[in-house]
């Protein structure tokens, strides 16, 4: 192995190398020299954009075997030309973290801890719930026998950390179903 | 902003809560502008700033009412700008009254319902105004979409000379006539100089060759006057000829990746896509009635279109369901009575009032004023969702809950039911954000969600789906909505929708005729015929040609600064609003430096280096077609185009609920009396009756409990954390570089309670306790106030209690109280009285005895600071208006004592 060779002494490396101040390569271990960032090895990079505050900085999103291996900033984009602040920089965790929760849990009346649910199950249940609010608290009209055609047994909260299309579906589906109080972020 | 000779950042601590925009201001600096930070605390913002302007927090109005004051006093006005685009010199209606009349109030408020009725604030026209055309809910926010009101079509008055008294500029004038620099240094604790620094700054680089701009944050959006905060830089803005202009403006800081695109496409009560109000019961129960409310035919600007706008959306939603014999289905819309925001919603839970709530990415229990309110309301629930990435204390209060370990709510007695589903983050689903720019954004998805996480778009379909299954073959008119709703997404392989067929839908399409399927490639192609359809109009082109034009990726470095193919800004990619008043009143630029849009005679059109915002053939000096609504009666120099009169308003006739131009008021829990008027805090804000919402006021005669909670508290971001660190504290890395909360208090105010540095501070205001570790630091500076000394505490609010993220600590928006601007509904959370003592708080039921202790102490209830109207008979004012002898008042206000 050549780091047991005299001549890779770091002070020998130093002096023969292209580096004689020893700030770079002539101080690197094999290990180091071994290494290849994340980004050399993904199989394909997307892009995509901060999903934190509103500027909207670009990220560059490494992908390898189909898992998220690191998020950089996009230099193309001209409102961030590659930065990334703390929290963008950290948002790979965002995909890996942990303590991320990737299935359905529910929590019964009175119960006093969570149990697993089957996601079709969640779905059905929470239809048949939207639909028995709706009905229990639905107003045709007003006192004064203005329209209403309103139902104020469902509420929703959210918004500004999803998608356009998403925040439209919601509105849309909502108000079809008569149920006006929707907020999100940007109330408060 | 990177075009801008001088910046005045207030409101925002940009650096920190948006540091890689932040980088443009420090290319301004490069360039050689000028940084101002205007601010309660020195903070990173600061440390890149030229000057830092320390200010007492709430006081903001007088700070910019001064400058405007300074700058009319002085004749420093941009006047070539001010007479060609702004209402300057319109005449306003004789019965109006200002608050130098009437000790703080505008003429027509109404005591009994705590609103004004704004038709004293019209403009004067030449017959009176038609009252059959009166819109009774024009005193209500949430009724006006972005436009505000309409206005008819009259000729409207004008004195060019702008001599006249009752011209918009000689009321302006009034106004703020005692808005001085000597009322800053009392009210805002800012010295005399530095208010000259601040001034000279903004004239010396405000003009033809020169600009300035205003950036802010939620640091103006939550107080009770929020909205008038940022009126009043609009109107300083206009009176220096700062708006529509590279450099100029007032940058609203958002702090969400799409809060701008939830604002534009609305998860919000009051509104519907593109600004449309949602209709409002007795006002709007025919369509007619609604179109007309938001813009009639015949006034001026691209409001008039509005029951175009309107048409294409029911259509978009409602397809052939849609039709001119029903209206397009208006009646299929669901009708407001009034506010129905996050708190009144929060509100009627309490009172079990609502059976389920869905919760999309966010965290009222911490992240909402108020958090135990919050989390109380929760507990009168049969059931709610939860879809986020992770256990957010949203989806634990009932179990770990700050009320469980106080031992007021037992997990046994709550019946909630909780679902929570996993959601796919930012790379596992495709879709647009819209940042604060109006820029929207593609992502494109990079990987599979994992296990049971699946997107908002999936997640909606589906429960759609299963809606209208279940619902199938009802003959209930009130299921007609839902089962006549376009509702046919292209589902994948993976059960995913294609987000791209929901913004072909978003930006719309022709329905018929010889172009039927192909997208729309501007909202000038929308129909009200039902030919076309379009989900919100301000949309319409981000997928012209087919081609989704948010993903478009052309790298900066080959553009030129507008960057015009990367992504799309709404409307029509236009990246800076208003442009046309970027040249002058014949369409030159103003100045060479300052060339953006104007008026190319030779073409006969308008050019540059944008987008022109405005009619794109009309020559300068055309006049307009006095019969002509919509783009048509646009003159050549009506570059405000959304506005009814083509101008920008100094003064607003209509649209704001609480007066047409900003005055100050004093938060509801300052400790300052109101040092311009009697009338203390804004008579509009909208309070809760509640113990929960307790307010403490610290003026003597109002409540008095300064000596209880002697101190003032503001709420801010640290860069390493987001809002209620849902998406933060739950993350390591993030939670290694901001592990605990602290308080940062200044060195005298730590001598004066016996902080010790690093150690515990308990804080307590009238609705909980919170500690924090103690941060001594001169950033915080105690600033002298109306001869006395205001300490203020800064908190940053990302922390909660729960064992499930990384950290943990208490949540300080449990301290904050329910007090709502009443135009937008949001809270105050940047002015809260507290009192604050070494030491940690007590656990268990000794945390409630404590808060209850001070309450009892300060003498307060939850009627205490509702008031809306605090002026005492004439006899006992204390602060003497030398306003013009008013005509006799059309409501006497001494009446109003003790309301």
């Amino acid at each position: 192995m050549s780091r047991f060779s005299p001549l890779e002494w770091p002070v020998l490396r130093q002096l023969r190398g292209a580096d004689p101040l020893g700030r770079g390569s002539a101080v690197t271990s094999a290990r180091t020299r071994a290494t290849t960032p994340r980004t050399a090895t993904a199989d394909r990079v997307v892009r995509s954009i901060c999903p934190y505050c509103a500027v909207g900085c670009g990220q560059r999103i490494f992908v390898k075997d189909d898992k998220v291996v690191q998020i950089e900033g996009d230099p193309d984009s001209p409102i961030s030309r590659g930065r990334l602040c703390p929290k963008g920089a950290a948002s790979e965790q965002l995909v890996n973290f942990p303590n991320r929760v990737t299935t359905v849990r529910y929590r019964a009346p009175h119960a006093t801890d969570w149990q697993d649910l089957d996601l079709d199950t969640a779905l059905d249940m929470i239809a048949d719930r939207f639909l028995e609010a709706r009905r229990a608290h639905w107003e045709d009209l007003d006192e004064k026998g203005h329209p209403l055609r309103r139902t104020m047994g469902i509420a929703s909260l959210g918004g500004a950390t999803i998608d356009n299309e998403e925040n439209y579906l919601a509105k849309k589906l909502f108000t079809a179903a008569g149920a006006i109080q929707m907020e999100n972020q940007a109330r408060i | 902003m990177a075009n801008a000779d001088c910046i005045i950042v207030q409101g925002s601590n940009m650096a920190e809560a948006h540091p890689v925009g932040f980088q443009w201001v420090m290319e301004a600096k490069a360039r050689g502008a000028r940084i101002i930070h205007v601010d309660p605390r020195f903070t990173r913002t600061t440390a890149n700033a030229d000057k830092h302007v320390p200010i007492r927090a709430g006081s903001d109005v007088v700070l910019l009412g001064a400058l405007i004051n300074h700058v009319l006093t002085e004749e420093l006005w941009f006047r070539e700008y001010v007479q060609a685009f702004t209402n300057a010199s319109t005449i306003i209606d004789e019965r109006y009254q200002d608050p130098e009349d009437l000790d703080g109030l505008f003429s027509g408020f109404d005591p009994e319902t705590g609103r004004y009725d704004p038709a004293s604030w019209a403009y004067r026209t030449a017959q009176p105004a038609d009252p059959s055309h009166a819109h009774d809910d024009a005193s209500r926010g949430e009724t006006a979409g972005a436009g505000g009101p309409p206005l008819e079509r009259e000729p409207v008055q004008r004195d060019e000379t702008l001599q006249d008294p009752r011209c918009v500029l000689q009321i302006l004038r009034r106004h703020y006539a005692r808005y001085t620099p000597e009322m800053v240094e009392e009210a805002c604790g800012i010295s005399r100089e530095d208010f000259a620094y601040l001034a000279r700054s903004i004239v010396e680089n405000s003009g033809r060759e020169r600009t300035t701009c205003f950036a802010y944050a939620v640091g103006w959006t939550q107080h009770t006057g929020g909205a008038q905060f940022i009126r009043a830089a609009a109107i300083l803005q206009l009176l220096m000829g700062n708006m529509g202009r590279p450099g100029g403006g007032v940058m609203a800081l958002r702090g969400h990746a799409t809060i701008q695109g939830s604002t534009d496409i609305p998860t919000l009560f009051n509104l519907l896509p593109g600004y449309l109000p949602m209709p409002m019961a007795g006002t709007h129960d025919r369509f007619e009635d609604y179109v007309e409310s938001i813009g009639t035919k015949t006034q001026k600007g691209f409001w008039a279109d509005a029951e175009t706008y309107a048409v294409n959306l029911l259509k978009a939603w409602w397809g052939d369901a849609a039709t001119p014999e029903n209206d397009w289905a208006f009646d299929y819309l669901p009708r407001l009575t009034g506010a129905h925001g996050t708190y009144q919603t929060m509100m009627a839970m309490l009172e079990g009032k609502v059976d389920g709530f869905f919760l999309l990415g966010q965290n009222p229990a911490v992240g909402s004023a108020d958090g135990r309110l919050q989390r109380l309301a929760m507990s009168h629930l049969k059931w709610m969702v939860v879809r986020d990435f992770s256990m957010i204390e949203s989806a634990t209060w009932w179990k770990e809950g700050p009320e469980i370990e106080s031992g007021e709510l037992r997990t046994e007695d709550i019946g909630t039911e909780v679902f929570f589903l996993p959601a796919a983050n930012h790379t596992e689903k495709a879709g647009s954000f819209t940042q604060t720019q109006r820029l929207v954004q593609w992502r494109h998805q990079a990987v599979p969600p994992p296990g049971d996480a699946v997107s908002e778009l999936q997640f909606l379909v589906e429960l759609g789906n299963r809606i209208r299954e279940r619902l199938a073959g009802s003959t209930d008119p009130r299921d007609r909505p839902l089962l006549d709703l376009t509702w046919d997404y292209p589902i994948d392989e993976h059960g995913e929708p294609d987000p791209e067929s929901v913004l072909r839908e978003i930006n719309g399409f022709h329905v018929s005729g010889p172009d039927a399927g192909r997208p729309l490639s501007s909202f000038a192609q929308m129909r009200p015929d039902g030919s076309t359809a379009g989900g919100c109009w301000i949309y319409a082109g981000v997928y012209a040609d087919g081609v989704n034009q948010a993903a478009r990726r052309r790298p900066g470095q080959e553009q030129d600064e507008t960057a015009a193919e990367w992504a799309w800004a709404w409307p029509a990619n236009r990246r800076i609003l208003y442009n046309r008043a970027s040249a002058d009143a014949d369409g030159r630029p103003w100045s060479e430096r300052k060339k953006y849009v104007w008026w190319d005679a030779e073409q006969g059109r308008w050019t540059g280096r944008d987008v022109p915002d405005f009619p794109v053939t009309k020559e300068p000096h055309d006049e307009g077609d006095p019969e002509a609504g919509g783009a048509a009666g646009l003159s050549g120099s009506d570059a405000f185009i959304m506005q009814s009169d083509g101008r920008g308003w100094l003064f607003a006739p209509s649209g704001l609920v609480d007066g047409p131009l900003p005055t100050h008021y004093e938060p509801v829990e300052s400790s300052i009396p109101n040092p311009l008027y009697d009338q203390q805090a804004n008579p509009t804000r909208v309070s809760f009756r509640s113990d929960l919402a307790m307010n403490a006021p610290g003026v003597d005669g109002l409540g008095g409990a300064a000596e209880v909670y002697p101190y003032v508290f503001t709420t801010y971001r640290v860069t390493e954390h987001h809002t209620a660190g849902g998406m933060s504290r739950f993350l390591p890395y993030l939670s290694e570089l901001q592990p605990e909360l602290f308080c940062e208090v200044s060195p005298e105010l730590a001598e004066i309670v016996g902080l010790e540095p690093y150690g515990w501070a308990t804080i307590v205001s009238p609705r909980s306790a919170i500690e924090a570790r103690v941060l001594v630091t001169r950033r915080m500076r105690p600033l002298p106030i109306a001869g006395r000394t205001v300490h203020q505490i800064g908190l940053p609010y990302h922390w909660a209690r729960g064992s499930e993220a990384v950290v943990e600590g208490d949540s300080v928006n449990d301290l904050i109280g329910l007090n709502l601007d009443a135009n937008t509904q949001i809270q105050n959370s940047k002015v809260t009285a507290c009192a604050i003592r070494p030491g940690r708080r007590p656990r268990g039921p000794a945390l409630a005895e404590l808060v209850a202790e001070h309450q009892r102490r300060a003498g307060i209830d939850a009627d205490t600071g509702d008031e809306k109207v605090t002026i005492p008979p004439p006899a006992q004012r204390r602060v003497h208006v030398p306003g013009e002898a008013p005509a006799p008042p059309t409501e006497d206000p001494t009446e109003e004592e003790d309301r």
